[in-house]
């Protein structure tokens, strides 16, 4: 039990801090906003998953990747391949044989019929069965993030060159997905997107509940980082960050230590993509270029590239921050993020984990102090991890 | 080359007569090098930075940007106050160019970088977070839609050297100014005094700064040096294309591939990189869209990289 507490949960301060999260995720804003915005917090926190992968194999692996967008998106699309042979095959459902009623080639995707394609690649068979499919959702990603991981750390390539590599091949992912219409949905990508086996995604209850499980996901993506960055191998990755040579001259397979978190952190990311399907009903190349990704790399950075928990109140704030500004003062909001890019990585290197860990204890103790001396003085504030 | 020669045996297969093959060739050849310009002036810039000083200035082509903008401020004031001047209003904004990205590359190293010496990967978010505020400044101050410099005659048409052959003027200028800038840059840093300084503060700064070199001095000219050759090749760009706010931001990841591929620190590797990659993907634009090039060479350079991290041509900087 000992022991349980201290790997998942992280002690006493790294309970307090998940309980915070879980409290604010599952009470405090579904409570306090409205459907609409919470559909938006469920998206968010899909890309949650990709900034504590990111805390992962950056902050403690010290493998930069530009291209986690690649991973997410894979995650994301095979998801959304799966919901639309379901919606192909309701609409052959309802429509029988009819073509003209069913406005399409009978038991396609749509997107594909428009493109003069007639049968089904034979690469979209497996997403007709749903565990195939989750399996997929883990396996394509990781066999991926495998190879490249094995071609570059046994190379040594490591740092920079490999976050440009990484872009790079997130790039051409994207390229391969727009123009590749028929196979992919081109540059609209996959969209209307109904049921999830047989269960309408799209009412209001089903919205909450996806929020729910989304919510779910990123505490068990917690707790399993939690516990993976206590055991020896959570050790040797910070060993190989801060001195990878004597990881090395210690008889290490330095390249196997990043190569496996990496190929976390792409399984990790590739669940998020999933559930951002699920909560948004559609899937598009856009999201998965340069941009977005270095996105998640300062959603990372914001919320401090060394906490778990940071990386989700980072992607929250930017996420929700980039939304607020962007429809209120559209002009202000790039000079605002470009700032606090800068400020971030000048003066906060460790984020707003950092911050709270350095202003949090001292003001906590303040608070207690206070509360100690005239009991009636004001409610103790949450104190944020 | 090879592919070239195959090239050229596959269209004379297809019924082209010969001196249709030799126009195909020339011009085709001639569309590799004007690409050949675009990255070798883009990545001559990153090339110093990058390669000298290991930051990853992902502004680089918001400087880049920033010179074009010149160009075009320059050639409306010269449109609307002084028109006898447009003809040679030309080098004076390429002069201009440099001068102002260089000056904003100063301050940038200034105010950012030189505290981000010792995490290199951290100037990669910095730069970033400063390219997007460039681009809205530009888009505030310039508008976002596309626009031009007025171009003085002498730039403009094109001229055959023989039958079928049909080069652009503009072209042949973008190349030569690549040239004469790669030269210059080459002339700098390894015959003039400045550049034994860049040299001897990458090699070993403690060393170069216990012989007496300022070295944090030296850091801030390389950075300005580095930014104002990158509005150099803005200026350049406006003689081919139009210019908007986000365009920089359009060529900063195949700029980095070139001086990556070719090898960081090597400006001899550069060049050769820039000529690979461009005359790949103009040859297979050639058979395949655009865009499947693209992913082509993405992926050639990729796998390249895998089997020879370092680059094409290696620096022996001791780590």
């Amino acid at each position: 039990m000992n022991s349980f507490y201290r790997s998942f949960l992280g002690g006493r301060s790294g309970t307090v801090g998940l309980v915070v999260l879980s409290l604010l995720l599952l009470v405090v804003l579904p409570l306090s906003i409205d459907a609409f915005r919470l559909n938006m917090m469920g998206k968010y926190l899909s890309l949650a998953f990709v900034a504590i992968a990111l805390v992962m194999c950056w902050g403690y692996g010290g493998i930069m990747s530009l291209g986690q967008g690649l991973f997410w998106g894979l995650g994301g699309y095979c998801m959304a391949a799966f919901l639309k042979l379901e919606a192909a095959a309701n609409i052959a459902k309802e429509a029988g044989t009819d073509q003209i009623q069913a406005l399409t080639t009978v038991g396609i995707p749509d997107f594909m019929d428009w493109n003069q394609i007639t049968e089904l690649p034979w690469f979209w068979y497996p997403f007709k069965s749903f565990p195939l499919t989750l399996a997929l959702m883990i396996v394509i990603p990781t066999v991926i993030a495998y190879i490249v991981g094995v071609a570059m750390f046994k190379r040594r390539v490591g740092g920079v060159y490999f976050a440009i590599i990484t872009q790079a091949l997130c790039w051409a992912m994207e390229i391969l997905f727009v123009t590749r219409q028929g196979w992919t949905g081109g540059i609209n990508g996959i969209t209307d997107l109904r049921t999830l086996l047989g269960w309408d995604i799209r009412t209001p209850d089903a919205q909450m509940t996806i929020y729910f499980l989304t919510c779910i996901g990123i505490i068990g993506c917690i707790l399993f980082g939690r516990w993976l960055l206590n055991t020896k191998f959570g050790r040797l990755l910070l060993a190989v960050r801060d001195m990878e040579d004597r990881v090395r001259f210690s008889g290490y397979d330095v390249a196997n230590i990043k190569t496996m978190v990496f190929c976390i952190a792409a399984a990790m990311s590739s669940i998020g993509g999933a559930f951002f399907v699920l909560n948004v009903g559609f899937m598009s190349p856009k999201l998965v270029t340069i941009e977005p990704s270095i996105y998640m790399v300062i959603f990372c950075a914001v919320g401090g590239r060394m906490s778990l928990i940071g990386a989700v109140y980072g992607t929250l704030i930017v996420s929700f921050g980039r939304t607020f500004f962007s429809e209120e003062f559209p002009a202000l909001w790039y000079f605002l993020m470009g700032s606090v890019f800068i400020l971030v990585t000048m003066v906060f290197p460790e984020g707003l984990a950092g911050a709270v860990n350095r202003f949090g204890p001292p003001l906590w103790n303040k608070i207690a102090r206070l509360w100690r001396k005239k009991p009636p003085a004001a409610p103790a504030e949450e104190v944020k991890p | 080359m090879t592919a070239k020669i195959t090239l050229i045996l596959l269209l004379a297969g297809l019924g082209y007569s010969w001196e249709e093959i030799k126009g195909i060739a020339i011009m085709q050849g001639f569309a590799g090098l004007n690409l050949f310009a675009i990255f070798l002036l883009m990545a001559l810039g990153l090339s110093v930075i990058f390669g000298q000083m290991k930051v990853i200035n992902m502004a680089h082509g918001e400087f880049m940007t920033m010179g074009a903008y010149t160009t075009v401020l320059l050639s409306w004031l010269c449109e609307t106050h002084a028109p006898g001047l447009l003809t040679w209003y030309f080098p004076v904004a390429m002069v201009a160019a440099f001068f102002v990205a260089g000056a904003v590359g100063f301050l940038t190293e200034w105010a950012i970088i030189r505290h981000l010496y010792k995490r290199p990967l951290d100037t990669l978010l910095a730069t970033w977070g400063l390219s997007m505020i460039f681009q809205e400044a530009f888009r505030q101050i310039a508008g976002a839609r596309e626009t031009s410099a007025t171009m003085p005659e002498w730039l403009m048409g094109s001229f055959q050297p023989f039958e079928g052959v049909d080069i652009p003027i503009n072209g042949v200028f973008l190349l030569s100014a690549c040239l004469v800038l790669t030269g210059l840059v080459v002339a700098n840093l390894y015959y003039t005094r400045t550049g034994l300084r860049v040299r001897a503060t990458v090699l070993n700064r403690d060393m170069a700064g216990a012989v007496g070199i300022n070295t944090t001095m030296t850091d801030r000219m390389t950075f300005a040096l580095g930014c104002g050759i990158a509005g150099v090749a803005g200026c350049a760009f406006t003689t081919v294309g139009s210019i908007s706010p986000s365009a920089g931001g359009l060529y900063i990841v195949d700029t980095f591939m070139v001086v990556v591929f070719g090898g960081a620190g090597s400006i001899v590797g550069t060049i050769l990189a820039a000529f690979g990659i461009a005359q790949a993907q103009s040859v297979l634009e050639f058979f395949l869209s655009g865009v499947l090039a693209k992913v082509f060479v993405l992926g050639a350079v990729v796998v390249i990289l895998m089997i020879r991290p370092q680059g094409l041509i290696a620096s022996k900087i001791r780590k």
